[in-house]
């Protein structure tokens, strides 16, 4: 488990990419419920204007933080968790889309043993999240 | 569009919601967790009573309120049209297989933006014992046009 004492601002704690696949969405679309069709129809994806088939936003979500869940070694530790969804990941139905995800300290509470951490996720080159935040509990 | 009138509506409890030890296993490794976060042994070593859901979890219960706002005439939100904006979890305790759980969501406020609107859900989870142990906040875009 992490020091408190230890962490300094604006030190990585965690690095680690996610290749994503069609059956990374589908897989995601059975665990979670959501059987929204532009998540693994191209051709209705299509037809409502996007890009091609999207990764869910939520399974984008779902695994920017696992870093962090690895690092804390229990995810019971994660008191506040939150994302804007900034940029759609293209999904192609060949091959895959890799995400990264770098986890930075940004602020350290003292009084209560606390820290934000920020996560800067990125799809070839450009962030997908917006101010994603996950404050911990050490 | 969205009726703005909706803002302020408290829609009513969703039925009982049993996280299962299964149902944690299979979203953990659709979120791509470590293999610690499917190991029981692990989470009790932690100090918890069987495996806690991974920090995302709590969306499958928050989908439960949303379908009743999507099924409400009065709030006419459009579902082809709604892109996810933003999404929080703020935790009273961790979650863990075996709860139980309900939830009751608040339209806490609708928005007009640029021809579109902004709608934000604030799902607040309760245990068996109606503690608090998760409040979900959602902002849908629901495009205009």
């Amino acid at each position: 488990m992490p020091e408190y004492s230890k962490l300094a601002i604006g030190e990585i704690i965690a690095k680690q990419s996610f290749p994503l696949t069609r059956d990374s969405l589908v897989r995601y679309a059975g665990a979670s419920g959501d059987f929204n069709t532009i998540h693994y129809r191209d051709d209705i994806a299509k037809s409502v204007g996007l890009p091609g088939v999207l990764a869910h936003g939520m399974l984008t979500m779902g695994l920017a933080v696992q870093p962090v869940v690895s690092w804390l070694g229990d995810s019971g530790q994660v008191l506040d968790y939150g994302v804007r969804f900034t940029k759609p990941v293209v999904v192609p139905a060949n091959g895959k889309a890799v995400l990264l995800v770098v986890a930075k300290v940004a602020v350290l509470e003292e009084e209560t043993q606390r820290a934000r951490l920020d996560l800067i996720v990125s799809f070839e080159e450009s962030t997908v999240l917006g101010k994603a935040q996950v404050w911990v509990q050490l | 569009m969205v009726n703005p009138d909706i803002q302020g509506k408290r829609y009513p409890r969703t039925p009982s919601y049993l996280v299962g030890r299964e149902k944690v296993r299979e979203f953990a490794k659709a979120v791509m967790a470590a293999k610690e976060c499917l190991d029981l042994d692990f989470a009790r070593a932690n100090g918890h009573a069987d495996l806690v859901i991974p920090p995302t979890f709590p969306v499958v219960i928050q989908e439960q309120s949303l379908a009743i706002v999507l099924s409400d005439p009065e709030a006419q939100i459009d579902f082809s049209r709604v892109v996810h904006g933003e999404q929080k979890f703020i935790y009273q305790r961790p979650i863990i297989a075996g709860d139980e759980l309900t939830s009751e969501l608040t339209v806490s406020s609708v928005k007009s933006l640029g021809g579109n609107h902004m709608v934000t859900f604030d799902t607040e989870i309760f245990d068996l014992e109606n503690k608090l142990v998760c409040t979900a906040i959602s902002t849908l875009v629901v495009r205009g046009g």
